[in-house]
Parts: structure tokens; sequence; C-alpha cells
């Protein structure tokens, strides 16, 4: 019972107060980023900013939009509407019979007057309206391991409704882009004097040479009961079928124009060409409408004033703006 | 001292020097510690009220309590159908995980919503998406999050296993006696298991045998309720005389106790041995996760394992609340949803149009197709009549549209808190030195509503002070004793205790009054000197204090360490040590003290336990001098109805004078009694006490009446006065408190004088304020003060509203109000209809201060406000009794100190100190707010561009919802392409420095009034959304009629003009500029673009090489740099504007902090008044 019951204990284990040595410590290592303190910059919309920033702005885009006009200004178009005067008066009524008759004769020519001096390359365009490439259905339509390979023909997948023949062959290319593949034809001529299109080259080499395949040959194509448009070359590989890489590279908008060919020559103010096109592909079924589009090119593409104006229009508000604010500013300071 | 004489009670009290043990006093301390077992004096009220509740409320009936036959765990549990001692904390195993893990994360709503769409979209009418795309960002949320929770269930599982591969002696049931090593898994309820000291309890177990020979056995809690002292716990003498032949197996023992429960300071059970029955109780129990100390060894049986021991039932997970930000958000969500069903309806609606209008042109047009000729017969071709059509448009667009609800928005504010959480837990400043402990976030999902506060609500005890009691002055006979000057360490003034040749000294230091000092060591004969001396020595006995003996560096000192659960009476045990009386031992039966140099035995014979009715403890002690005493020492408002007022009335008036003088200057008072017990008082005192604390039933009560019956005629000591000192820089947090707007209000349990006196002491009351005082103790009376109180405040404020305008935070115009109410009127007045009456008050007062509140009470209090207002409530407090306020509040806080740790496990954020709330309100609070609310309104106009961009696409694709980006861009566009900078942001970004939001507090009102975040913005917000997306549609679409483009090129310009017009928006609102966030906003940019390259680069995608293409020409560089400048110009004027003339106080701040001077302003906006009130130094 002598034994005072606390020295047992006898190491300092028993303290659990603060002022007993501490081994491992929970104090939070000291760094920058722990402790939220990392050097930074601290940007503060001061008037100078504001203005130097509307101003450069605007001393950007106000050129960049003059540049814009005057490339799209140099631009030469000529754009042509035909498909409704390319169809015999008599049958203007019934448009969809006329087109739908194989018997008939599509020919039909058009002349095109230069307005300015075009210089090569010209590009030839077809334009459709209100043909939605971008629709749903169609452009899921398609299958491109087909295009690709031949061990792939039976892979149609995704082609409904034109995958197979009735006989259940695979169709190749399948889907219904391919089935609806544009088949007006243009010849062009200034005089007598055949103007030659060359429809080489008018895809993009990466679809030639990986998504098209050199030995993919048409099979079974336009078989149906519905024609939907041309018939394709079945001795010609796909990766040769420029027109068909083409028109499977979906438009992203209803209206849309597809290259045709390139009349590498320049044309003179006042040349009158005449076309001899076939008009044969069907768009009086849904009212789109079929323009021919010769046209030259600049730096920023075709004839489009939007970019400049649009440049222009944001420029000249900045600088606006810029106005604004110095007089804001020297108005009614703080 | 008198010794050598005989008194009536013969050699019942002997020297300290007597070693045998006599057979006679076998029985006396044998009772004694059936009292001191019963005897736990908690620092508060409500731990015994909880211990009474269950000792009177649930007796044993043997229905629900489990039988333990100690040794034989086979009869214990013949089934095997308790659980063994294995402990599972983890979650899943290999098996369940998957399963489990999914059930747990589909009960967010927004995932099944994703996992909705997932599945429409694998209906083949429906495929929008191909079926990889679609499934993809909800399976990256779902993996993210599953790997999450693995990574901590493995981290589970590892502690798991080395838990219960733990090894403890267990008693070889074959009945050899001895012990072999068993691992904790394999222990069994009934098992006798041996526990050495400094070794961890394997499992609850009810004691047996102790190595001290009175059967004490001393534990450490402190993983169990963080509370660092040692707790004592007694074997049983029936069970401690009987080892031997239990161990051999030859009794037959059961324990009857109670079913597994999570109250740790509670237990009820019996013993049976030879057919003698023993109650048992919690201070024969020792609990899994506490450490022996101080004791050899101790044999227990097991009652529960694993799962069942009380600390595995405590171990509850954090809660889950859910933030006003998250609420609000969720508000906005359905307006997105309406949006996003606006635009399906309005897509497929325009579809049934346009079929309608096209009725007859399907047939043939060569994009619509409407047949199928393939099959022979002709069948119509993936159409189903105009209506159905309609309705699987509505889908497929809910399916294209469905980011506008932003799924990876969730995933993001997850990261985001756990980035925000690891800053608060890494923060230096909010690190307590004293305790050693870090910043604890235990809910994840409320940081933001840290910004938000308006309301804390705060206990005193432990809280605001320190919780460390110290000895200030003392009141002996009516004097007072109150000039006591600090000792210094090693002064010669400090009392040490010579041992052999080792000087023991108190482990703390008490100032001491040098005229006490001298009075009690010279003057010990006169009459006052008698007095003092026992008044010290009532100090040094009346308790249930340990003293430990503690080695110092120098072999020659040892220090005393008093430990105990209260810290009133280690301060007062500290105080008679520092005047001369030494607690240096005690065992369950007697006690040595120290007398001024002079050591002597005191038998302990009984002890009453502190409880919160009687609010006093007392203990019978026989002295040397063969007398015996009984001690007393309570509250004032108990004591001075016990005290013999016949011959001391005016030392009773003295003392009350004192006790009023020392409460009035904060100190904690306590009233010390005596009465010398005759014989017969004695012998009759002690047969009711051994017949009340071996009843079986309702023991409790009856010990509480043997109590009472002996507590009465005392003869007045004296008083003490205890500082409980302030935490450091209570104060000053107080004040940036209040200057930030947030209303502080102090629920304590102290008295109404205390609580006022640590108001003032804490600077939450000023001498300038008006105090409306409410202590009623009637319902009518309390209604009354009510409404002359609401008299009051209103002719006060209908005088400061004429004189202040505006409406943010307490202004200085006005006249502060403080109210003061007590729980006696709270009784009356919480939920009665008078509740609205002291909503009203209270809410007009600048402070309301509430004393001797129940804990219950405190969470009433907490819901009055949360109940009638939006304001954001937060709780802080540190005890058991705070766990209701804090559970109720919107957020809780618990600090970690003095008591224990169920504060801290109830609360939501865990912290050492008051003070760190300042940090944690002002700055990470302001920082947590302004950074989400940010975050989710980045992410609901991020994902409504795309969206709107997608829209406006569809309206020229025949509202057929083809879409041009490709399906991969649109799956990875908010998890990938524009996800990590919002994170990033979220977390890095700081409007303010922490300097200048602790020097402002004022700034705090940001997120009170919800400017970050709100309908208003919400709305604009969402309109610049769609201007952005009109502009990054429109120019491209412009620029590029009439042209070649196909959709592919097209949409990869979309792509990218979109992509990085999201992350400009995002880094011109970034305040903050480091190297993370420059990597992260354009590498976000630069890896979308390699995204599309590289979709661009697969040759079965129709969009192969386009992207190649198209950046080629000087059209898309020139759309995309269009699209930038025209998408922003709104947006930064707006902001240009906003900044220059709705100045708010951040924005003075940030230019502050930029400029540092303010020589820019004149002072004339309105809001720098607002500033300027509280430094009006700034305005020139």
């Amino acid at each position: 019972m002598n034994n005072v019951n606390g020295s047992v204990v006898g190491s300092s284990s028993g303290s659990g107060d603060g002022s007993a040595p501490r081994r491992n410590s929970k104090r939070p290592k000291y760094s920058r980023f722990t402790q939220q303190e990392l050097p930074a910059c601290k940007p503060i919309l001061t008037p100078k900013w504001v203005i130097s920033v509307f101003t450069l702005i605007g001393v950007v885009f106000v050129p960049i939009g003059i540049a814009s006009l005057m490339a799209s200004n140099d631009v030469v178009e000529i754009v042509d509407r035909y498909d409704n005067v390319c169809v015999p008066p008599n049958m203007t009524n019934d448009k969809v019979a006329y087109i739908q008759n194989n018997a008939t004769d599509k020919t039909c020519i058009r002349t095109l007057e230069v307005p300015k001096h075009m210089s090569q390359p010209i590009y030839v365009y077809y334009q459709l309206d209100n043909f939605y490439q971008n629709h749903r259905r169609y452009v899921k339509s398609r299958n491109d391991a087909q295009l690709r390979k031949r061990s792939q023909a039976n892979e149609t997948s995704g082609c409904d409704p034109e995958k197979r023949t009735i006989d259940g062959a695979p169709i190749v290319p399948c889907g219904l882009i391919a089935w609806s593949l544009f088949n007006d034809t243009y010849i062009f001529a200034i005089g007598n004097k055949n103007l030659t299109v060359n429809k080489k080259g008018i895809s993009w080499k990466s679809d030639r040479d990986h998504k098209f395949g050199k030995d993919v040959f048409p099979k079974n194509f336009q078989s149906g009961p519905l024609i939907g448009g041309a018939k394709l070359n079945a001795t010609k590989p796909l990766s040769e079928q420029e027109d068909l890489i083409v028109w499977m590279r979906t438009a992203a908008l209803p209206t849309f124009r597809k290259l045709y060919g390139r009349i590498e020559q320049d044309l003179n103010a006042g040349d009158v060409i005449s076309v001899t096109l076939k008009n044969n592909y069907n768009t009086y079924s849904f009212s789109g409408k079929k323009k021919l589009v010769l046209s030259t090119s600049s730096w920023l593409g075709g004839k489009n004033d939007f970019l400049g104006i649009a440049y222009l229009a944001v420029g000249g508000l900045c600088f606006f703006l810029a106005v604004a604010f110095t007089i804001v500013y020297l108005v009614k300071p703080r | 001292m008198a010794d050598g004489e005989r008194t009536a009670f013969g050699d019942l009290l002997r020297p300290i020097a007597d070693p045998p043990v006599r057979p006679d006093l076998i029985s006396l301390s044998a009772s004694a510690t059936a009292a001191a077992s019963a005897a736990v004096d908690p620092p508060h009220g409500s731990r015994s009220e909880a211990d009474r509740l269950g000792a009177s409320l649930k007796e044993l009936a043997d229905a629900d309590a489990r039988i333990v036959f100690v040794g034989d765990p086979g009869r214990t549990d013949p089934g095997l159908a308790l659980p063994g001692n294995a402990v599972r904390t983890a979650k899943y195993s290999f098996l369940t995980f998957i399963p489990r893990n999914l059930f747990e994360q589909f009960r967010r709503l927004a995932y099944v919503y994703f996992l909705a769409i997932a599945v429409l979209n694998q209906l083949p009418q429906l495929a929008v998406f191909g079926r990889g795309a679609s499934v993809l960002p909800l399976a990256f949320v779902l993996l993210v999050t599953a790997v999450k929770d693995a990574y901590e269930d493995w981290r589970r599982h590892r502690s798991d296993l080395v838990e219960n591969g733990r090894a403890a002696p267990v008693l070889d049931p074959a009945g050899s006696g001895q012990f072999r090593p068993r691992r904790w898994k394999d222990l069994r309820v009934g098992e006798v298991i041996k526990v050495l000291a400094d070794e961890s309890i394997p499992c609850d177990m009810v004691l047996l045998a102790t190595s001290d020979p009175t059967g004490v056995a001393y534990v450490q809690t402190i993983n169990l309720d963080g509370e660092s002292n040692l707790k004592t716990r007694y074997a049983k003498q029936e069970t401690m005389s009987r080892l031997p032949s239990i161990t051999a197996g030859s009794v037959t023992t059961l324990i009857r106790c109670e079913t597994p429960n999570r109250n740790i300071y509670g237990f009820h059970a019996n013993l049976e041995v030879d057919g003698k029955r023993v109650s048992l109780g919690a201070s024969n129990i020792i609990l899994r996760g506490c450490e022996l100390k101080n004791t050899a060894w101790a044999i227990g049986v097991a009652v529960y394992t694993g799962n069942e021991t009380k600390v595995m039932l405590n171990s509850s997970g954090a809660t889950s609340k859910r933030s006003r930000l998250e609420t609000h958000m969720n508000r906005e969500t359905l307006l997105l949803s309406a949006i996003l069903i606006t635009l399906c309806s309005a897509v497929s609606i325009c579809n049934g149009i346009w079929l309608a209008i096209h009725r007859d042109e399907l047939e043939l047009s060569q994009y619509f197709r409407k047949r199928d000729y393939s099959g022979g017969d002709e069948k119509y071709y993936n159409y189903y009549g105009i209506a159905m059509q309609v309705f699987f448009i509505f889908l497929m667009a809910v399916i294209v549209f469905q980011i506008m609800i932003p799924i990876s928005l969730y995933i993001s504010m997850e990261l985001v808190r756990l980035g925000q959480a690891y800053f608060m837990i890494r923060d230096k400043n909010l690190y307590d030195e004293s305790s050693n402990s870090r910043f604890q976030c235990r809910a994840l999902n409320i940081n933001e509503d840290l910004g938000q506060i308006r309301y804390v609500f705060s206990d005193k005890t432990g809280t605001l002070t320190e919780n460390k009691m110290v000895f200030q002055c003392a009141s002996i006979r009516g004097i007072d004793y109150s000039e006591g000057k600090d000792p210094s360490p090693n002064g010669s003034d400090v009392y040490c205790v010579v041992v052999g040749d080792q000087f023991w000294r108190p482990k703390m230091l008490v100032k001491t009054d040098p005229k006490l000092v001298r009075l009690l060591r010279s003057e010990g004969e006169t009459q006052e000197g008698k007095h003092a001396r026992d008044f010290f020595l009532a100090l040094a006995a009346c308790n249930t204090i340990v003293p430990l003996i503690v080695g110092t560096p120098d072999p020659k000192q040892k220090l005393i360490d008093y430990q105990g659960e209260s810290p009133d009476e280690q301060a007062l045990v500290y105080a008679a040590a520092a005047y001369g009386y030494v607690l240096i031992e005690r065992t369950s039966g007697h006690i040595v003290i120290d007398v001024l140099g002079d050591r002597q035995r005191f038998n302990v014979l009984g002890l009453h336990e502190f409880d919160s009715d009687r609010k006093r403890m007392s203990v019978i002690i026989g002295c040397p001098d063969r007398t015996v005493r009984l001690f007393v020492k309570g509250a004032d408002s108990s004591m001075f109805g016990v005290l013999e007022k016949s011959i001391d009335l005016d030392i009773i008036r003295a003392t009350e004078t004192n006790l009023h003088a020392y409460s009035s200057v904060g100190l904690r008072t306590l009233v010390v009694g005596m009465r010398e017990l005759s014989r017969n008082d004695f012998e009759e005192w002690q047969s009711t006490y051994e017949k009340a604390s071996t009843a079986l039933y309702g023991r409790g009560s009856l010990l509480r009446a043997v109590a009472s019956s002996v507590e009465n005629n005392l003869q007045i000591l004296g008083a003490s006065g205890i500082e409980d000192k302030l935490q450091q820089g209570v104060p000053e947090a107080i004040e940036s408190l209040r200057q930030a707007g947030i209303r502080v209000w102090v629920l304590t349990g102290d008295k109404q004088e205390t609580a006022i006196s640590i108001g003032y002491s804490c600077k939450l009351l000023t001498s300038e304020m008006t105090h409306i005082v409410i202590n009623s103790n009637s319902e009518a009376s309390c209604r009354k003060s009510l409404e002359d109180a609401i008299a009051i405040s209103s002719k006060f404020v209908t005088i400061s509203s004429r004189a202040q305008n505006t409406i943010t935070g307490s202004g200085s115009a006005r006249v502060p109000l403080a109210l003061i109410i007590d729980g006696t009127s709270l009784v009356h007045i919480l939920e009665t209809e008078l509740e609205e009456k002291l909503f009203k008050i209270a809410t007009v007062c600048d402070v309301v201060l509430c004393c001797r509140v129940a804990p219950l009470q405190k969470a009433g209090i907490v819901a009055l406000i949360k109940k009638r207002t939006e304001d954001m409530t937060l709780a802080i407090g540190d005890g058991a009794n705070d766990v209701s306020m804090i559970q109720m509040a919107d957020v809780g806080i618990g600090i970690s100190g003095q008591e224990g740790r169920q504060a801290v496990m109830a609360s939501d954020f865990a912290m050492g100190q008051f003070r760190f709330l300042v940090p944690l309100l002002l700055v990470h609070g302001h920082w947590n707010y302004q950074r989400i609310a940010y975050m989710i309104l980045y992410n609901f106009y991020r994902n409504a561009v795309f969206v709107f961009i997608m829209f406006w696409y569809v309206l020229y694709t025949a509202y057929t919802l083809t879409t041009a980006i490709t399906e991969w861009s649109s799956v990875l566009y908010s998890v990938l392409y524009s996800a990590l900078p919002t994170v990033v942001v979220g977390i890095l970004d700081k409007d303010l420095s922490r300097r200048t939001l602790l020097e402002y507090p004022k700034l705090y009102g940001n997120g009170q009034r919800e400017e970050s975040y709100n309908l208003k913005l919400f709305i604009l917000t969402m309109m610049d959304a769609i201007w952005q997306s009109l502009v990054v549609f429109f120019i491209p679409y412009m620029a590029y009629r009439d042209t070649t483009v196909d959709g592919s090129s097209l949409g990869d310009l979309w792509t990218l003009a979109v992509v990085t017009l999201v992350n400009i928006h995002l880094a011109m609102d970034v305040f903050r500029w480091n190297w993370i966030t420059h990597l992260s906003i354009w590498g976000s940019i630069a890896v979308a673009v390699m995204c599309v390259i590289l979709i661009d680069s697969m040759w079965f995608l129709p969009g192969y090489w386009a992207i190649y293409h198209i950046m080629k020409t000087g059209l898309f560089w020139l759309c995309l740099l269009g699209i930038f400048a025209a998408g922003m110009i709104p947006r930064f004027t707006m902001k240009a504007l906003a900044e220059y003339f709705m100045l708010n106080d951040i924005q003075i701040s940030r230019e502050l902090e930029k400029f540092g001077n303010f020589n820019d302003f004149t002072g004339t906006e309105i809001s720098m008044s607002t500033f300027s009130q509280t430094h009006p130094g700034f305005i020139r």
C-alpha cells in the first residue's frame, strides 16, 4: 500500500498535456501552394486597359474587313439558275413527270455572259437549294468501311434503305448519299471552241487515298425500282470516281455548292459561254433549285461580303466604344 | 495533527505507514469502491443527466439482456450468433464493390437522368449518338467516383487488416489457466482476456481483476472521446478475490448486461458469482479503443465484440447536408430543364410542321426517301407517321441537348470541394499549436456555406474560453483572499513535496495569496487558520482526481499531474497543492495528502457523485485524527440551501457578497461546506448507503436520496473563484465577425452574472449597449417581459431608422441592444406562441446571450432562427451538450479541445480554436462561396452555349437533329475540352487576398447578400450564352453560305470556336493568374485542338481530314478571330462598365490591393460610405 499509485507510470507517456515534447506535429508544411500564395498576376480593367483593348481590336479589325471586302470584290461569279428554265414549256405543270421520264431528251442550252475578266482557274460548281444533305436520315446512310476495302463489300450497316438489292446482294456504294449522286452534266463552249473542264483533282486527296478504295468497284448500284441519281462506271474504282467522292462529302447546309470541275483558262469580259447541260437530276419533287456557278477565287474563297462587313462592323463598334469610354472616363471620373 | 487518541470509531482510521490491510477494513473499502464506482464527476451536467436517465429508466429486463458466461464463450454464444471481434470499417469487398458502389452513386438523381438518356439512346429509332459516345460521360463520372471510393475503401481495408491481426492473450478455455495469444478478430464474447500496461483494449470487457490489489485500473480514452486524462475503472472485489477459481473454470460466473448500445458513458449489468449478485456500472467496463495505463495488467471478460463495441457503434460517418448554393443551383437546374424542354418541343413541333408541309415530297426527295424498296414489298423506311415522328424527335432532342443539364458540374463540384478542403486543412492559420490539431473537413459538401453565414451560435465554456480552469481567489469564512501573485516557475515560493531525496512539484502553478499562505503556515492554531486549513483539506479531498507522478529531465524532480474528468476539480486540487495541501496518492479506499510537509492518510469512506439535480458532490473522509467528516462542494444556489444558517449568517452574507464580486469578473464559483459526522450519523448513513449501492433497481435515485439526506446542516468553509480563461484572440475574433455582419449569439450553461462578465471580457457586450434582460419564472411574466422588450427595442429601432438609411449590417448610428435571456424563461418561450415575440426581439438585438440553457434549448434557439429566416446559421461548440445545436445549424463546427470528441463527431468542420472562425469564414468561406458560385454559373453558361449552337444548326437540318459537331466532340466537350479550367479556377482563384479579407470584414457581406450567385446573374449569364452561341453559329454560317463547305469542316470550326470562346470567357473572369491557371486554360484549348485533329484522323469517321483542309484556309482563321471579338464584346463592355460604375466593396478592395492607395477615388459612391464607416482613414 505504500506504493504511490501514480509513480507506476514513471514516464511521460501518461501526460496528454500540451507541454510534452511532440514527436509528430501535424503542423501543415509551409509552401506557397498550400497557403494559396502562388505568385499571380491580377488583371484589372482600368480605363487605360479598356480603351487600349477596344482600340486594338478596332485597329486590327477594320483593315482586315477592308481587305476581305476587296478580296470578295475581286471575285467574279456567274450564277445561273436553270432548273425552271430547262423544262419544256409544256411540261412546267408536271416537272416531276418530265424529269422521271427516261425517254425524253434532257438537253438544255444556256448562255452565260462573262461580266468581267476571269482569270484561271475558274471553278465550276453546281448549287442545290433546299437539298438537305444534312438531313439525319440522309447523312447517316453510308458505310465508310465498305467504301474503303473490297473485302468489306458486305458491310452495309447504316445504309438503310439502300443497303441491298431486292435479291439481297449488297450494294456498293451503299446508302442514300451515294444513291442520290448528282447527275447533271455540263459542256462549255465559247463560240465553237469547247472549254475544257478539268474534273481531275476536284475531290480531297485524303479522301481518294484513304477513304475510297482503289480496289473497290461499284456493284449492284442504282439497280432498284427508284433511281436516285447518277449511275457509276462499274469498271472504275471508287477512288477515281471523283464526282462521287465530292458528293459524299455531305454539305453542312441545305443550300450548297459542289465542285464540278475547273476551267483552266482565262475568260474575258463579254465572252459568251454556251453551256450544254443535261438536266437529269430530280429536284422538282422537293422544289429544290439547281444553279450553275462559275467563279474565280481569292485568298478568302468565293464571293462573300459578309465577313468584310462583319469585321468592319466589329472594328467600327470597337472604335466607337473606345471613344465612348474615353469620353465617359473624362466626363464622369470617379 | 493530534493522533493516538482513540475516538469512538476505534481503529477505523490508521496512520499512513500501516501496511497490512485489516480484514475489518475490507468491507469498508469495498463499499467505498462501490460508491466510487458510481462516482463519475463530469464537467457538465449533461453527461451525468444521461447517466441518470439510463439508470432510472433502463432497468435490466432479462428479455433484452445479454448473458455472458465468464470464460465460456461456447455457452455464452452457442449458435455463434454474436459477431466476432473482427471489425469492418470498409464498405465494400471485391465482389460487392461494383453493385454496391453503383447503387450508392445512382442515389443521385442527376445520374439517373443521364442513365435514362443513355438507355434512351440505345433504342434503334432514337440512336443519336453511337453506343460508346452516349455512355461515355456517365461512365467517366461513375468511374472517377468509383476510383475515389475504391481508394478510400482500400485504405480502410488496410487499417482493418492491421487492427484485426493484432494479438491479445486469451485464457485457454480448456481450463489450464494459461493465457495464450490470439488474434483480435478471433476473440469471442465470454472469453477472458488479459491486457498489459500501455496496450490497447481489443473489445469492450468487464474488468475481473487488475494488478492493483484494490482492483483499480486506469485507462486513457483519447481514441474514444479525445480526453487525454486517465479515467479510473474498477474490478469488483467479488471477482478479484475469486480470480483463480474463475480462470480455472471451477466457478460459474455470469454477467447479465444490456444489449449493445452507443452510450460510451453508461453501462448496465449485473454479475452473478457463486449465487451472489453484484451490480456493474460504467466504471467496471473498459472499452475498445482505450489504452490501459498505469496498471501492470488487467483481466476482463469480453462482453461486446467487433462492430458491437461502443467505439464502433459511435463511429458514424460524416453528416450529409446540402449547401444553400446547391439548393439554389437545383432551382436553376429546373429552369434549365424548362429551357431544355422548350428547345426539344420547338424542334419536334417544327419537325412536325416541316413534315406536314413537305408531306407530298417525302416520297421522292432523295434526302428523305420515305420508302424502302429493298425488301421487295415497299414499306416505309424509318417513318412512322407525323405524330410518332414528332414524338421520336422530341426524345432525340432530349438526347442531343442533354448537356444543357451539366453532368460534369456534379463531378467538378466534388473535385472543387475536395480541393478547397485540401487548402483549408493545409492552411497553417487554422492549425492549433496547443492541441496539435489541423482543421478537419468532415462534411465535404457545404464548403461554400461558410461564406454566407449570418448567425453564429457559440458555446462558451471550451469554445470562447479554454476550459482550462485556473484557481484565482478564495473566500474563506467570508474573508476574501484575492491578492494572488504569479509564481515564478522555479522560485522558492513554489510548494514542493519532499519524498526521500526527490522533490515533487505540482505540474500547474497557481498564484497564491501571501496573506493566506502565512495564515496557513504560521497561524494554523488560530480559529481563522483552522478554517483555512479545513477549506484546503476540503479542496484536496472532495474530488475524484487521480495524481500521477511524472518524471522530468532532472532525476531529482518529479511533477505531480492531476488527472480527472472535471477541469474545475483539477484547478481546485492544484490550488490546494499550491497552498500546501498536496494530494499525492489515490487508491479506491484512501487518499494520501501531504499536509504542509506532513503526509497523512485519509480513508475515503463514501463518495456522492455530482449530479445536475443536486449540483454538488460530497465525500465522507475518515481523518487521521479519527474524526469522520463530510465535505461538500457545489454551486452556490444549491449550497446555500443546505448550509446551517443559524450560526454563520453573517459569514454567509459576506461569502455571498464575495461570490457576487467573483462572478462579476467572470469567475466560476463553487461553495465548500463541511460537517463532522457523529458515530450515529455515520453508521446510519453507512447502512442506507450500502443498501442503496447494492440495490438492483433504482440505484441511482436511491443513492441520490442518501446523498441528500446527509448533505445538510453544513458549516460554510468558503468559496472559490476559478477563472475560465478566454481563448487567445476571442475578443478580436468576435469584433471581426461583428464587422462582417455576422451576429454572434452566446449560449451557455453558466449563470447570468458569469455569462455577462464573459460577454464583456470577450467584447461581445460593450458599455454603450442597452441590455434587455429576461429572466422570468412563469409564462405570464415571460410574456410581459417580452412585450416590454419589444416596446423598448422598437423605440430604439425607430430612432435609429431615422438616423440611418442603409440596411446592411449593424450600423454605427444606432444604439446597440443586447438581449440576455436565461434557460428558465426559454422553457416558457420555446415551442409556444411566445417564440414569435422572442424572434422579433432577438433579431433586432445586436447581441443575444442565453445563460443557463440546456442542450436541447440550444438547438431550440438555433431552430428559432433557422425556421423563420433564410439566413444561414453556424453553431460552434466543444462539448457533448453542444451536439444538438451543432446538428441543428446549417453549419456545425466542433472545437477539438478539452472536452470529449462528441461535438467534433457531430460537426461538419472541426478546428482547435474559436478565433479560427475568422479566417475560416472571412477568408476560406468567402473564397469558397465566390469560387463555387462562379463555377456553377460558368458551367451552366458553358453547356448552354454549346446546346444553343447545336440548336441553331438543327434549324437548318429540317429539324432532324443532325449535329455538325462530331458526337465525340460533343461528349468530350464538357468532360475534357473545358472541364479542367473550371475546376482549377474553382480551387485556386481568389478575388481578394487573405490580408485584405481579414482587414476589411465587411467584404464578407458579398456571400451573405448572395451577390455571386442569384437569379439575376443566372439570367444575365444565360443571355450572354445565347449571344455567344449566336455569334459562334452565325458568323461561320454567313461566311460559308453557298460554298462547298462540308458538315464536318464547319463542325470542326464550331467546335474549336466554342471551346476557345468559353475558355477565353473564363480567362476574362479569372482574378488571379498563376502558372496553374495559365496551364489549365491554354492547355485545355490545346487539348481540344489535338482531340479534334485526332478525331479527324480516323478514316472511318465522315469528317476524315476535314480539320486539315479547313485550317489551311484564311476564312477559317478570320471566322475564329471574328467570333472571339464579337462574342466577347458585350461581356467585356459590361464588365468594364460594371467595374467602373457599379462599384462594390470587392472591386474597390481589388484595386486597392493592386494599386495600393485610394487616391483615385473621391468617395462619392454609396458603397464607399459603407466601406468608410469602418475605415474612415481611407477617404481623404
